[in-house]
């Protein structure tokens, strides 16, 4: 009962002809990428993926730990050490395999992971220089497999005739999905939006993450079984006791993410060209306010524009980053400490700095200028110094007396956060959550308060990563699976 | 996909459609919303819903022609299907017995304050209501409304029908009169809205208003709906749409719903030009039948 098609290749000696000590001295091969100049006008990806013979090249980088980082750093376990000595081998479809054991949506995590948080951060290879690109090679493996991959081939698990309901089709979602249907459950995945994916479609943009990616990816689970329903919010069209009272769902995932947008409670922030990043990105990624007037959302004028994000994570480069090609005429971003405590990804950072992204770090807004008729003109701010470290471990942000200073704005973009989302806490009886509002579940087990309801990703822990939600995703399927098998809470 | 079972117009430009919906069909409640996407490129607007029938599993939706979304949407008949719909959104109306109840609908807000209206009737109210349009042919659901009130005062801008004047005239003749109000929902025009505020702020009069942001996703997510409650950022989408109208600054949510005025003139102009274009290439027939349809 295998689904996707695992691996043939066992466990071996490794083929590859360099010797360690070679290994250690050969550079990281550089991703291909669209020049800035080119790339900072358009939303087609940044990076082009490595060709096969750049994927070889850098495979053959990895010195084989015997105890790999690279695996235990990885939030699902990828078997990173393996998937690579499969691409040195020229195994390409087994070497997507052998990562689909773990992490159903390989060409998603390619592209968007914080590799140098995870896999890549405790690479031995950093030591001597940079570490394995396994990003890129986990791209590449998965670009691969959906162009020569046939998911009909896919042998479907036998059922087991337990139901369970996924509720939000994001990342924590599609992997617990992913993780169920392969034990033979019947897996139907409700959501909220018109199109499945949830923030990897309404959040990250395409320059980043293409919509086609995510398509394929979601064909492929519709492949293994998975069942997909849009246009469900669960707590207002149905109810999770619903779900399992009426609609017979043995178990229920919830993986709704990230919540209702924060602002920052200062003067102005409901003039005109204020916007949450959340309202922004959704406007541009999910309805394609940048191809108006051929999709009908409308966006307002940015060309030649002011723009600013106030925020310093992946939210934030992808809203200055979409402003950008939406053809502002100066993009920066306002962050309260350092360009070092920026939670994006270095990547995200780097490519953004290339486009002609301004960072004005140690600053914030203290309040939004109304032009008097109801736009925004500009903000006043104040610079910061970094003081002691605060409950997150980095520097707190502490305001310089006699450093206000106003900027002329015609857009601002508020990237700083979210807050939980209280649609399904409030109408389910009984579920648990803590002093914020978030769901209460278990670290290890992914269970809420309510007998046959598990919960995870950013509805559980507040704002976090893509791998992170997943983590939790996988985390959560098999603590179901072990409740649907045994029937014990 | 939602199937359109039955399509018509009730007034120049305002057009009912039952749409097979069965899920949204059994959780409405009164004040709730759904918001529509007509087809792949069009956007995502909130509308009202009149009522709804679980047994058949469809809800009644009424849309007044503004700009393209509404033309395009009132362009579909009977038969034809809407891309995606989902709901009921928002937190239902709060229905208890306050007493005597004053239900004001201006326009289409009508459709949105019938189902409220009726429930009020249901929890033991004395409901009145008071509905108007600009002309005849735009006061909408009269009979309806005469169903589940206890008193129906109508008033026409231009005196085309029933009493001249707007329904806020007939809220102050009712206060003037001693009448005894404990509570005030209106669901119309933001004017409208505005102006049942102030006059019932003096009087001290509990009043809830339906409001009617820019919205895009409906759950909370993208905070476009939000809204200035005294001074304080809510969100229509999860927190209302109904609230407290001596708490609302109406002026700021007038601002933020012109924001995209430009661009919805462009979107507007392309359609009513691309609409021309189809009628010179096919002489057409559904404009005599959408004629004919035109009247009540």
């Amino acid at each position: 009962m295998s689904t996707p098609p695992t691996s043939k290749t066992p466990a071996k000696k490794s083929s590859n002809p360099i010797p360690n000590k070679e290994r250690m001295k050969m550079p990281r091969q550089h991703m291909p990428e669209a020049l800035p100049q080119v790339r900072n006008k358009q939303f087609t990806e940044v990076n082009l993926g490595y060709s096969a013979e750049l994927a070889r090249q850098e495979a053959l980088r990895c010195i084989e730990c015997a105890k790999p980082t690279c695996v235990t750093d990885c939030p699902v376990g990828v078997k990173v050490k393996d998937f690579v000595q499969l691409i040195v081998d020229g195994d390409y479809l087994g070497a997507a395999a052998k990562i689909r054991e773990d992490n159903v949506l390989p060409a998603i995590t390619g592209r968007v992971c914080p590799q140098e948080d995870h896999c890549e951060g405790g690479c031995l290879l950093n030591k001597k220089g940079q570490s394995l690109g396994i990003g890129y090679l986990e791209r590449f493996v998965a670009d691969y497999e959906q162009q020569h991959f046939d998911v009909s081939k896919i042998v479907k698990a036998a059922p087991t005739g337990k139901k369970v309901a996924i509720v939000g089709s994001g990342p924590s979602g599609l992997t617990a999905a992913g993780d169920l249907v392969t034990k033979g459950h019947k897996v139907h995945v409700f959501e909220a939006l018109h199109e499945i994916g949830g923030v990897l479609v309404y959040g990250i943009p395409e320059f980043r993450l293409p919509k086609a990616i995510i398509r394929q990816q979601v064909d492929y689970m519709r492949a293994m079984g998975v069942e997909f329903e849009t246009d469900v919010v669960v707590g207002r069209t149905i109810t999770i006791d619903e779900l399992m009272e009426e609609e017979g769902y043995d178990a229920v995932f919830i993986g709704t993410g990230a919540g209702l947008p924060q602002f920052m409670g200062i003067s102005g922030e409901h003039l005109n060209g204020v916007y949450s990043a959340n309202e922004f990105l959704t406007r541009i990624n999910l309805m394609h306010a940048y191809e108006f007037p051929k999709y009908d959302e409308p966006m307002v004028d940015f060309r030649g524009k002011n723009v600013a994000v106030i925020g310093g994570g992946n939210t934030a480069l992808d809203a200055i980053r979409s402003s950008l090609r939406l053809g502002a005429g100066k993009a920066f971003i306002l962050y309260r400490r350092s360009e070092a405590e920026m939670p994006a990804r270095i990547e995200e950072i780097k490519h953004a700095k290339e486009e002609g992204i301004e960072f004005q770090v140690l600053a914030a807004p203290l309040e939004f200028l109304d032009d008097g008729k109801g736009w925004l003109k500009g903000a006043r701010c104040q610079k910061m110094e970094l003081g002691e470290p605060d409950l997150s471990g980095r520097r707190r942000p502490v305001p310089l007396p006699g450093s206000e200073y106003e900027i002329p704005l015609a857009v601002a973009i508020m990237a700083i956060g979210t807050t939980a989302n209280p649609i399904i806490q409030t109408t389910t009886p009984g579920l648990a959550t803590t002093k914020k509002g978030y769901i209460q579940a278990d670290d290890t087990t992914q269970k809420t308060s309510r007998r046959g309801v598990f919960a995870g990703g950013d509805i559980v822990t507040g704002g976090a990563t893509v791998i992170l939600a997943m983590g939790a995703g996988r985390r959560a399927a098999k603590s179901i699976h072990e409740f649907l098998a045994s029937g014990e809470w | 996909m939602f199937k359109i079972l039955n399509a018509q117009f009730i007034a120049p430009g305002i057009k009912r459609f039952v749409i097979e919906a069965p899920r949204i069909a059994r959780k409405q409640r009164p004040g709730q919303f759904v918001i529509i996407r007509v087809n792949e490129t069009g956007e995502r607007i909130p509308l009202t819903i009149e009522k709804s029938d679980p047994e058949k599993g469809t809800v009644n939706i009424v849309v007044q022609s503004i700009g393209k979304t509404t033309h395009l949407l009132n362009s579909l008949e009977t038969g034809d299907s809407i891309l995606d719909m989902v709901g009921p959104l928002g937190k239902p109306s709060e229905i208890e017995k306050f007493g005597t109840v004053v239900v004001m609908g201006g326009g289409v807000g009508t459709a949105m304050a019938y189902p409220t209206a009726s429930a009020m009737k249901r929890a033991g109210n004395r409901v009145i209501t008071i509905i108007g349009g600009r002309n005849k042919d735009l006061v909408l659901l009269e009979s309806e409304m005469r169903e589940v009130s206890d008193t129906v005062f109508v008033t026409t801008d231009d005196g085309s029908y029933a009493d001249k004047g707007l329904v806020t005239d007939k809220l102050r003749q009712l206060i003037e009169n001693g009448t005894r109000i404990d509570l005030v929902l209106a669901v119309g025009p933001i004017p409208m809205m505005r102006a049942v505020a102030d006059m019932t702020r003096k009087e001290r009069i509990k009043t809830m208003v339906s409001l009617n942001p820019i919205m895009i996703d409906g759950t909370g997510m993208c905070g476009g709906c939000r809204v200035l409650v005294e001074g304080k950022s809510e969100f229509a989408c999860v927190d209302g749409p109904e609230f407290d109208a001596h708490r609302v600054d109406f002026a700021i949510l007038v601002q933020r719903n012109a924001m995209y005025r430009e661009a919805e003139k462009r979107s507007m102009e392309n359609y009513q030009h691309e609409v021309e274009q189809k009628k010179t290439a096919a002489p057409a027939e559904d404009e005599v039948a959408c004629a004919l349809e035109g009247k009540k």
